[in-house]
């Protein structure tokens, strides 16, 4: 009998090793968000809860999308533009019947799944390095975003867009819903799929993947493709937070910028190959609330961003503890 | 008919690729606009290139280690508002406002260095946040608006106007700048360790070559660079704002990969990458004549750079 609980001690080090990242953004995030809506004037009232649950749903949904090509060793910079484009195509068609807004969102979530299936032809069948070609692709969906809405504005369904961002009986925010139904729904099957699980392949050793048979271009083209879904969900909830829709080149860059730094507070190598996207969900939390507890402690608002960029300084360094470990000097190097 | 054959060969492709484009792209801006290929003209595209191509021979430098350099934006910006800042003063601090602002730049450059290089964090992220971090000083220093101060005569005159032979100033100091570049990556065992670094670190550090300090101080150039090309935008248009830098990061990237550089590092030339930055630059004055809305230039803008990677920038296949 000892030699099964035995295992299965092994086996729960085992998962708590294996899921290191996720948990210590999880339990830093509660920490945080405990600290947070206990120093809130207005305490933990659905209110506060469901403003912070929005935005920093926005953020997790983009960070999501930047996971999926970071885990094949991939990068996807045209993340924020893609946001920001579906944002201001949403703007113009979130409006009138609920038939014709349902039609909407279809238009906004395949216009996303069009820009994600752009990026990874470029980089997968073009053979294009993804740091530049999506430098690139994000330019052009910048141009596409000023051209759909030239002036910032927007005539949205109102009362989709207080639903979207509302509280279930005013408990539970809904954008905490769509998130775990995308979860749900795309995640985790994505990630039990054998393209998911050929992302990781290729992100660990794209050669070694290769030469195992492992379907390398389809699961690079899809970890795109996904990417543009996500960003594009974002851009839909953003529009339903604003009520409008503005071709704001900066929104997306900062975006794009913290969706990176999501992805590394959640866990995921920057390398490819570990991680996943609940580790950035959290990533992303955990980033947000860095802002809101600036918020409540009074910070001065012209040196937040400065912390900001301390704090995001702090945790990356924080992986380089690694290195105590690291025996031999030269595996310090490539 | 033997040595025109060698000569061909010792040209890499990319250059040659570049050097079509910008033909291609002379041919057609004078074809729209006459005066497209007057000197005048064309030295006034080539002081606006100088500005990019500061930036960009920082940034080569950073992605011939495989390594890329992501606080461009904000360091620009930093150099341009310190150069600034240091010229509202009398005296000697005003005098010396363009070393004050590059050894800023160059200060940056080196936390880069560092943090790649002993903290092995990847460049990327890094660069990352030091670049939130130079907007979030910036921003303090500022108070969140476009700052009061002045460029000095000083950088005035090195960014606008033409002391020698009528060509600008700016385009000499680059030339300068890319002299020295290419004397230090051909001519240097450093230049040679950068090349080498870019191949494979673990070989270089097993043949005892001290790859940190390569590190180190290949960002702490490509952050003085950057500050350098903010200060020569400050006294472009006599002021510094927030910002400024923000539209040098995809062009330096791509002027750099256009050029021939592999972004993974270890390959590329410095007249492939001022190849990149003129092709770039011409690229954006077309764009910019024709009578076209700003969204349609941008989704050309990328298109064309895309495009132009496609034919020659593409990586290897994966075979085995």
């Amino acid at each position: 009998m000892s030699g099964v609980s035995s295992l299965r001690a092994q086996d729960v080090r085992y998962w708590l090793s294996s899921h290191r990242g996720p948990l210590i953004a999880a339990a830093l995030f509660v920490a945080m968000f405990a600290l947070f809506v206990t120093e809130h004037p207005a305490g933990a009232s659905a209110n506060v809860v469901n403003t912070a649950a929005n935005k920093g749903v926005l953020l997790a949904f983009v960070a999501m999308a930047q996971t999926i090509p970071v885990l094949t060793a991939g990068l996807d910079l045209s993340v924020g533009s893609v946001f920001v484009m579906t944002n201001c195509l949403a703007s113009t068609l979130i409006a009138g019947t609920p038939l014709q807004v349902a039609l909407g969102v279809a238009i906004v979530l395949a216009s996303g799944l069009l820009c994600g299936a752009l990026n990874g032809l470029v980089v997968v069948f073009g053979r294009l390095q993804p740091i530049i070609a999506t430098l690139a692709t994000g330019a052009m969906y910048s141009g596409v975003a000023l051209w759909l809405r030239p002036a910032p504005g927007g005539d949205v369904n109102e009362d989709f867009a207080d639903f979207m961002t509302g509280s279930l009986r005013d408990v539970v925010p809904f954008s905490i819903v769509v998130l775990a139904a995308a979860v749900v729904l795309i995640w985790i099957p994505y990630r039990r799929s054998v393209l998911g699980r050929a992302a990781y392949a290729v992100g660990s050793s794209e050669q070694a993947a290769y030469m195992s048979g492992v379907p390398v271009a389809r699961a690079k083209f899809l970890a795109y493709v996904l990417a543009g879904l996500f960003a594009a969900i974002a851009g839909l909830l953003l529009t339903c937070l604003t009520y409008s829709g503005e071709a704001n080149a900066l929104l997306g860059g900062s975006y794009t910028l913290s969706s990176i730094a999501a992805v590394v507070v959640g866990g995921t190598s920057l390398y490819g190959g570990s991680g996943g996207a609940i580790g950035t969900i959290f990533g992303a939390f955990v980033l947000r609330t860095i802002g809101d507890l600036l918020f409540v402690f009074d910070i001065d608002p012209l040196s937040q961003p400065l912390f900001l960029g301390v704090v995001l300084l702090i945790s990356v360094s924080l992986g380089s503890f690694r290195l105590l470990k690291v025996k031999k000097r030269v595996d310090l190097y490539r | 008919m033997r040595t025109a054959r060698a000569i061909f060969r010792r040209i890499d492709r990319a250059l040659l690729a570049a050097m079509g484009c910008i033909v291609v792209l002379l041919i057609a801006g004078a074809l729209y606009d006459r005066n497209f290929l007057s000197p005048d003209y064309l030295l006034q595209q080539l002081q606006v290139a100088s500005f990019l191509g500061v930036i960009a021979t920082g940034v080569m430098l950073v992605v011939l280690l495989g390594h890329i350099d992501l606080s461009i934006p904000w360091v620009v910006t930093l150099g341009g508002m310190m150069s600034t800042a240091a010229a509202g003063h009398d005296g000697l601090v005003g005098s010396l406002a363009i070393p004050f602002a590059v050894a800023c730049g160059l200060g940056i450059g080196i936390v880069n260095g560092i943090g790649v290089a002993y903290l092995r964090v990847p460049s990327m992220i890094f660069t990352l946040a030091t670049n939130a971090i130079a907007q979030g000083l910036m921003i303090i220093h500022t108070s969140g608006f476009a700052p009061e101060d002045h460029a000095t005569p000083a950088m005035h005159a090195l960014a606008v106007e033409r002391s020698i032979l009528g060509i600008p100033n700016a385009v000499w100091v680059w030339a300068a700048i890319g002299a020295g570049t290419v004397v230090l990556l051909r001519r240097t065992p450093f230049g040679r360790r950068v090349y080498a670094i870019g191949n494979s670190e673990r070989a270089v550090f097993l043949s005892r070559g001290n790859v940190r300090r390569v590190v180190v101080a290949c960002f702490a150039m490509a952050g003085a660079c950057s500050a350098f090309a903010g200060v020569l935008l400050a006294g472009y248009s006599t002021k510094a704002y927030q910002a400024m830098g923000d539209p040098y990061v995809l062009p330096a990237i791509a002027a750099v990969v256009l050029g021939g550089t592999s972004i993974l590092g270890g390959r590329g030339t410095y007249l492939g990458t001022v190849a990149g930055v003129v092709l770039v630059t011409l690229l954006q004055s077309i764009l910019s004549i024709v009578q076209m809305s700003e969204s349609g230039r941008q989704v050309i803008y990328g298109a064309v750079i895309i495009v132009m990677l496609l034919v020659y920038g593409r990586g290897p296949k994966v075979v085995s």
